[in-house]
């Protein structure tokens, strides 16, 4: 008698699981199949499922819509986020990680607290300061802001890493003579490659998906592809087709380094306290 | 064990990163204080002046402000229950034994909700719910069930939001679980399934102490990010109709931006920032005791 039960229950897990994938990836599916549809198509009541596919709603929003321009802004903006927060934030890992100091504790808490301040905080300040400094609509004044939370991801994740480097390896270094700053370079950074990968691609796919700064700090020139989706809500006749190409666009990139990184999203989300 | 530096040494490797923090976190968080005890609207310069704590007085009476944070503990108090059950089955049905490729595709289909840019799933919501072209609408034709109009009814609306963030979040709230199962001892594990027949019996008895960490974390999580919620809820419905989906980041958005009311705003976001600190706190108690 046991292994009917057994069959069954697994036919039942079996159809659970496809219902689960099925929920995550219906929401995308109907984003592409949309922004393949002509407006008229796409404003059938009820929607259709099947009909004549059409890029042209790729061709309007990349080439006559500044889509295109937006979605370079968006890649400048988070590339460069990301070079900084890596520059910035690998040494102060390794300090986390291999120095003794005075604070440490409360340098710590502080860089972890920034994963829950919210934006709405600091933008409107940063937008009167950007204002005067003449960095509205600038790259600049998004990839500043944006170290607020790339930063602290970078530091929690190559902290983290350089604590499972061996110390053996600086110790043998460090009778040879090599200065700190020697072996942080020459041995510990490349050893802590997957860490400084990890968090790379966490810091693109959070500084490519922000919007509100984005939204408020530059409205024109540095515009980014969230910012310029949100233009598209306004006015009356909502171009559904050009709505969803310009979402599709968006959202591929961040797909896919999520799924090359989708053992560490979590971790990346959480600052840690899930491994 | 850690080694003793210099302060040169140490300076040298911490200095920029610190630095770099300084001026765009604290800065401009000193500079919403001073901005907080004026009354500054943007257009209304010339009545600028120093007005002390007027602004928190009347964001603190001011009935839009408090309704505001009703609806985000609202969402919160709907939304996180829901997220935490599902979430719950989902990872003891990925923690069970079997069907790998199965569950492997499915923790990688978990991955795309918590991943996608948060503007375009607000839109995503736009499209789908439509009471005319919208594919939900259809699906529950299919079932019976007359269409919706989901983003212009206030009370609608607000369901929609919540079922918006169910759908984000809950493979979130899935995999942290899943993780937190995994640190069950498997001998433990099997001990009880030989003791037992009942899931549930295991559940609680065996899994449950050891998931407590990460319900402790999803709670604490899935709190701040609720009053950092802006993106979905504004790029589906703006906050309305009327002020149905206007939680707290929605508001101050609208006061400071649409209103150009800065020294409210900033009173505003000081408020819901102390609201936060708490919170952090609280969370860095639960997990990162030990820095060596």
């Amino acid at each position: 008698m046991a292994a009917p039960i057994q069959s069954r229950s697994l036919v039942g897990e079996a159809i659970l699981l496809v219902l689960i994938c099925a929920f995550c990836v219906f929401p995308f599916y109907w984003m592409v199949t949309t922004s393949l549809k002509t407006q008229v198509v796409a404003l059938e009541s009820p929607p259709v499922w099947w009909f004549t596919p059409t890029l042209a709603n790729y061709w309007e929003v990349l080439f006559e819509d500044k889509v295109g321009v937006s979605l370079i802004n968006s890649i400048i903006v988070a590339v460069c986020t990301t070079a900084l927060a890596i520059t910035l934030g690998t040494p102060a890992a390794y300090a986390l990680a291999r120095f003794e100091f005075r604070g440490k504790t409360d340098l710590w808490f502080w860089f972890i607290t920034n994963r829950f301040v919210s934006p709405v905080v600091l933008a409107f300040p940063v937008f009167l300061i950007s204002r005067e400094l003449g960095l509205r609509d600038t790259h600049l004044a998004l990839i500043l802001m944006y170290l607020t939370f790339s930063l602290p991801i970078v530091i929690w994740i190559c902290t983290d890493q350089f604590r499972s480097i061996p110390r053996e390896l600086d110790e043998a270094a460090m009778l040879e003579g090599a200065s700190q700053w020697r072996i942080f370079r020459s041995i510990c950074l490349p050893l802590a490659m997957p860490g400084v990968a990890v968090s790379s691609i966490l810091s693109f796919i959070f500084s490519w998906n922000e919007l509100l700064f984005a939204y408020i700090l530059a409205p024109k020139n540095a515009k980014t592809a969230p910012a310029m989706a949100v233009t598209f809500m306004e006015g009356y006749d909502v171009p559904y087709g050009k709505i969803m190409a310009t979402s599709t666009l968006i959202v591929i990139p961040v797909l896919i380094f999520a799924l090359l990184a989708s053992k560490h999203l979590v971790r990346g989300l959480t600052m840690g306290a899930v491994k | 064990m850690t080694t003793k530096v210099s302060r040169k040494t140490l300076a040298a490797f911490l200095g920029p990163a610190v630095f770099a923090l300084a001026i765009v976190g604290i800065a401009p968080l000193l500079f919403a204080v001073w901005k907080s005890l004026h009354y500054f609207n943007l257009t209304k310069r010339a009545q600028e002046r120093f007005v002390g704590l007027e602004n928190y007085a009347t964001v603190l009476t001011d009935q839009a402000f408090w309704e505001a944070m009703g609806r985000t503990a609202l969402l919160f108090i709907i939304a996180v229950p829901v997220q935490i059950v599902l979430g719950l089955i989902i990872a003891l049905v990925l923690h069970r034994p079997g069907l790998t490729l199965f569950k492997t595709l499915t923790r990688l289909s978990l991955v795309l909700p918590m991943a996608t840019t948060y503007a375009v799933v607000g839109l995503l919501a736009q499209v789908m719910l439509n009471q005319k072209y919208g594919v939900i609408n259809q699906m529950l034709g299919w079932i019976g069930i007359e269409s919706i109009n989901f983003i212009g009814d206030p009370t609608n609306a607000f369901i929609a939001v919540i079922l918006w963030d169910i759908w984000q979040w809950t493979p979130f709230v899935a995999l942290i679980l899943l993780a937190g199962l995994s640190t069950v001892p498997p001998e433990i594990e099997e001990a009880a399934t030989l003791e037992t027949r009942s899931n549930w019996t295991v559940l609680r008895h065996v899994q449950l102490p050891f998931l407590i960490p990460s319900l402790v974390a999803v709670l604490i999580l899935r709190t701040a990010d609720t009053l950092k919620l802006f993106d979905m809820p504004f790029t589906m419905t703006r906050g309305g109709p009327g002020s149905a989906t206007e939680f707290i980041a929605v508001l101050i958005e609208r006061v400071g931006n649409r209103q150009f009311d800065i020294g409210m705003a900033a009173a505003q976001s000081i408020i819901m920032l102390a609201v936060t600190i708490v919170l952090a706190r609280l969370y860095i108690r639960f997990f990162y005791r030990e820095v060596r």
